[in-house]
């Protein structure tokens, strides 16, 4: 199963320590944000404002090098712009992946 | 060269900006989470690259560049590689970066916008070229005045009208600065405030946050005070 990491991350910020602390701090801060946006319009079936979410959240998984959730979340994007929900508990479980890593940086 | 970001997300900010900082020579001024808002700085303000994200809800990147009339020279960033296709319809765009954006595209950018920057500044059709003891002719009560554009000290914005201050005289115009600033000089002339648009070579001093020209302390705003030093001749 594909995991998070920091890779992307480091190599951006290199010495720079503040950079890094505040662009973790800027992950833990919207991305929970993110995930309750999306939550919020799947559930009251909005789906093309739930795409637009995810269109945000499939970034969050490339800064944190999760290259297949990426795919997954590219394609769950244009499902949902027409209305198709089926890769829905795929990408739940790839929220719930990243809202664990997130919680341990 | 001084540059705005504007994406909808705060990480995405984050990554271009980080970027630019250690990038010599890309000042950002300013940063938006949403292209409105961008649109209406650029309508007041003038910045030499824009980071633009095509992605973003209700106003995209498209839209935004679509509004501008005289725009800066545009880097765009997506997340979808689709995207840019219809990014290079547009020929103030330079290039576009696909996110997560690395040091080493970032590079090629950077270089890409240099040689889009030399190619502006000889243009013939360029703003640059316009001379500076060209005459300006403006419309007071039906009557076309007109002023030598080297002797403007300063333009002043007054609500709907101008105030257009020469070495003799000051005109109110029905006007903008933005309509002015389309006819004045680059070369000559910078806008160094929301309300002001000065003569470069009718400054008397430079004091932290302000202007002096013949009597008149004129502010300079934070945002446009990185242009203002660029130019100075600094010993």
């Amino acid at each position: 199963m594909e995991t998070p990491n920091t890779d992307y991350i480091n190599k951006l910020a290199g010495d720079d320590e503040d950079f890094r602390a505040q662009f973790i701090s800027i992950i833990k801060e919207e991305f929970p944000v993110e995930k309750g946006e999306y939550l919020n319009y799947f559930n009251n079936n909005e789906l093309k404002k739930a795409a637009e979410v995810v269109h945000k959240i499939k970034h969050k998984f490339n800064i944190l090098g999760m290259t297949q959730a990426y795919g997954l979340a590219v394609d769950f994007e244009e499902d949902l712009k027409v209305g198709k929900t089926q890769l829905s508990q795929d990408f739940d479980a790839k929220l719930v992946t990243v809202e664990n890593y997130i919680k341990e940086m | 060269m001084t540059c705005i970001i504007v994406d909808d997300e705060a990480t995405a900010r984050a990554v271009v900006a980080k970027l630019c900082k250690t990038t010599m020579g890309l000042d950002i001024v300013e940063e938006f989470s949403n292209a409105i808002d961008a649109m209406k700085y650029l309508g007041e303000n003038t910045v030499d690259v824009m980071f633009l994200d095509i992605h973003m809800p209700t106003f995209t990147g498209i839209d935004l560049i679509k509004t501008l009339k005289d725009p800066p020279l545009i880097v765009m960033t997506t997340s979808d590689p689709q995207y840019a296709i219809e990014a290079f319809e547009y020929e103030s765009i330079v290039d576009y970066l696909v996110k997560p954006i690395t040091e080493e595209r970032f590079a090629k950018t950077v270089q890409k916008i240099k040689g889009a920057m030399d190619k502006r500044s000889v243009s013939p059709s360029g703003k640059d070229e316009k001379e500076g003891g060209e005459d300006l002719y403006i419309n007071i009560d039906r009557r076309l005045i007109k002023i030598k554009m080297n002797e403007i000290l300063f333009v002043e914005a007054k609500g709907d009208y101008i105030d257009v201050n020469t070495e003799t005289e000051s005109y109110r115009v029905h006007s903008t600065l933005k309509k002015i600033k389309e006819k004045l000089p680059d070369h000559t002339f910078l806008q160094i405030h929301r309300s002001y648009i000065i003569n470069f070579n009718k400054i008397i001093d430079i004091e932290d946050n302000s202007v002096l020209i013949k009597k008149s302390v004129i502010p300079i705003s934070r945002s446009n005070r990185p242009e203002l030093m660029r130019r100075l001749n600094l010993l």
